[in-house]
């Protein structure tokens, strides 16, 4: 089969989304790199799945659960692993998402900026009661 | 095989048959009795869902096990067997041979997915389609999970037995005064979508593998207890089901290749530019797996090197959009049908991509991942691009497999009613994905958003099942009672078509 169409429509189309592309790719290259470096006065917080709640340990070690208390103003890095099946801790309003995995700690930080109330909830299929490994942040401001 | 109800056979000669239309037309009615059933699963997921707390279904281990099978059946037991049905048909006509190459061994591919199917079917587990370790590992419940397994690995097998007789048909039996580059798209696509079988499945079928010795307790591969790692599944499985991803939309777009042009009337705009994509889409689909995995703790490189190499893919995609319109372009269209699934195949292909964009940005991927944006946006390839795709196809091979046409007003209630429910379903998904539900959930707290997105998702799933219905209606109908078809141009477009029926069957 001979093409009897010349092709500069397709190569100038095939142009413009490798461009667009390059632009999607680098953004998200910079925003990402931004927002991996941790602070180095972040506060750790120990976070711990397990069929079907999160543990919080905070550096002073106390620990809740199901629900975890922080305050505005500071940046907090979570450790977060699990002691069965992998869950995935997530604060949605945050844009905190990870995988909480048996054997490995994966640390992922953010920095809440206004008092209020958020979900806390398993995001990755863990079982029986997946749908309701929620929890709650509370975020005050400092007293 | 074809035109059974005006010269009946015993079935028994049709189901011993080696002939390849008579294997594709086993494919066919397996696929579809398996698109129906999958698709119930689907109804009673969204039935479920349509307000928060319990609703038809009893339990969530009852929900985790629905969603599972629905996942395992229409992607393992409604696309594949349904690519081949197509394939077995055409592919020997479009590389004019009498046959498959090897049509033993063709058999013995379709008789490997009934038990494979019955004992995911008997089974139903509950791990997910992705078998998430170390929980199909410690906590799943048996024997539903080693049948899900052993259900798996037979279809591995068949799948892989099919790709080889994929490949060897189109490479070394085609016809000796067609050059490869005179192939058909819709051959080509099988060409590529085969050779990714035959690299990717390998690796799944290890994994499955590992996760029956590991269930079985002698050995720890996923199992974090006895110093094995889950995520090295993830990367076995994801190595194997990216490419996979690739094999079901592959021939779907192949069909698009078959119906775009003849129902507009002129040829492909750019053949080699189609073949191209395919090559491309072949190998770049193995540069992508992890961005499956962003969320397992991958590091800054390993996230940036897999978000290059899916956005690698997206070009190739494009092109595929871009030939199909141009195709439409100049042509004098008819909107038969068939052309109706295909256009609307296309737009929802299109809108697929641009989401997958989205999920393979490292930064916005911690946004969409695991919740039901990711939902929206696999189901609208699945659904929107695969199943448009296959059932337009269905709808253009009808008069082959028949003789009589199908009733073309229902055919175009069936393509409204489902583009309709179609995006309502998932366009709305992805949205949902924002607000932020994960998936695989069987209840949900009564967030107002939540409640609103999930019932106009239900309602549009409701509007797809009665579409199916009416599809089902008009198949049985019309292939007792329905017109009878003008075997050389079915649908009244002038030039020639491929003649599955006029292929020579020893059992005939």
């Amino acid at each position: 089969m001979v093409d009897k169409h010349s092709n500069w429509p397709e190569w100038v189309y095939i142009g413009v989304v490798v461009a667009l592309l390059c632009w999607v790719g680098a953004e998200a290259w910079n925003v990402e790199r931004l927002i991996e470096h941790v602070p180095e006065d972040a506060e750790v917080i120990k976070v711990v799945g397990q069929q079907w709640f999160w543990t919080f340990e905070h550096e002073d070690g106390t620990k809740e659960i199901g629900e975890l208390h922080l305050e505005t103003g500071k940046a907090y890095k979570f450790e977060i692993t699990s002691t069965d099946v992998i869950h995935s801790f997530n604060i949605h309003d945050y844009v905190v998402l990870l995988d909480a995995v048996p054997g490995r700690v994966n640390t992922v930080w953010f920095s809440p900026v206004e008092a209020g109330v958020h979900d806390i909830q398993c995001r990755e299929y863990c079982g029986l009661i997946h749908y309701n490994m929620r929890g709650t942040l509370y975020v005050e401001d400092p007293s | 095989m074809v035109l059974e109800l005006h010269k009946p056979r015993p079935i028994w000669q049709i189901m011993f048959s080696t002939h390849h239309t008579d294997v594709g037309l086993l494919y066919l009615i397996t696929s579809l009795a398996f698109l129906f059933l999958g698709g119930a699963l689907a109804l009673a997921i969204r039935a479920e869902l349509f307000f928060p707390g319990s609703q038809i279904i009893a339990d969530s281990m009852t929900f985790n096990r629905i969603f599972t099978v629905h996942g395992t059946t229409l992607i393992f037991l409604f696309i594949l067997p349904s690519a081949s049905a197509v394939g077995n048909y055409f592919v020997p006509i479009m590389v004019r041979y009498k046959d498959m190459a090897y049509p033993k061994l063709n058999a013995i591919a379709f008789w490997m997915i009934p038990p494979g199917g019955a004992l995911i079917w008997l089974g139903f587990a509950d791990f997910t389609w992705y078998a998430t370790p170390p929980y199909s590992v410690i906590s799943a419940p048996g024997p539903a999970a080693d049948m899900w397994i052993f259900g798996l690995k037979i279809l591995g097998v068949s799948s892989i037995l099919g790709a080889i007789n994929f490949v060897v048909t189109i490479l070394k039996c085609k016809h000796p005064d067609m050059s490869i580059g005179q192939v058909p798209l819709l051959a080509w696509s099988f060409l590529s979508s085969s050779l990714i079988i035959l690299v990717a499945l390998p690796t799944f079928a290890a994994a499955l593998l590992m996760l029956l010795t590991d269930r079985l307790g002698v050995s720890g591969f996923f199992n974090p207890a006895l110093g094995g790692d889950p995520i090295a599944y993830a990367h076995l499985f994801w190595f194997t089901f990216h490419p996979e991803v690739y094999v079901l939309v592959i021939p779907a777009i192949g069909m698009m290749y078959e119906i775009v042009p003849r129902f507009s009337r002129r040829p492909i705009r750019i053949y080699s530019s189609g073949i191209a994509a395919f090559v491309l889409l072949a190998i770049v689909g193995f540069s992508s797996w992890a961005h499956h995995m962003y969320a397992t703790g991958l590091s800054f490189t390993e996230k940036t090197v897999f978000m290059v190499g899916t956005l690698a893919a997206v070009p190739a995609s494009a092109m595929h959009v871009f030939n199909l319109l141009g195709s439409m372009w100049s042509g004098r269209i008819r909107f038969a049908t068939p052309m109706m699934w295909a256009v609307g195949g296309i737009a929802l292909f299109f809108s697929a991509g641009a989401g997958g964009v989205v999920n393979s940005a490292m930064p916005l991927d911690f946004v969409t991942h695991d919740s039901y944006w990711v939902v929206g946006h696999f189901h609208l390839f699945v659904m929107g691009t695969i199943a448009f795709g296959t059932i337009g196809y269905v709808y253009y091979m009808f008069p082959y497999v028949t003789g009589r046409l199908y009733n073309e007003m229902l055919g175009k209630v069936h393509f409204v009613l489902a583009m309709i429910g179609t995006s309502m379903v998932f366009f709305t998904q992805h949205v949902l994905g924002l607000y932020g539900m994960p998936r695989r959930i069987y209840d949900y707290p009564p967030i107002p958003e939540w409640i609103a997105m999930n019932q106009i998702a239900s309602v549009g799933a409701m509007i797809i099942g009665v579409s199916m219905v009416i599809w089902l209606a008009n198949m049985i109908y019309s292939a007792g009672k329905g017109k009878e078809a003008n075997m050389e141009d079915p649908f009244g477009l002038g030039g020639h078509y491929y003649y599955p029926h006029q292929q020579k069957n020893p059992h005939h």
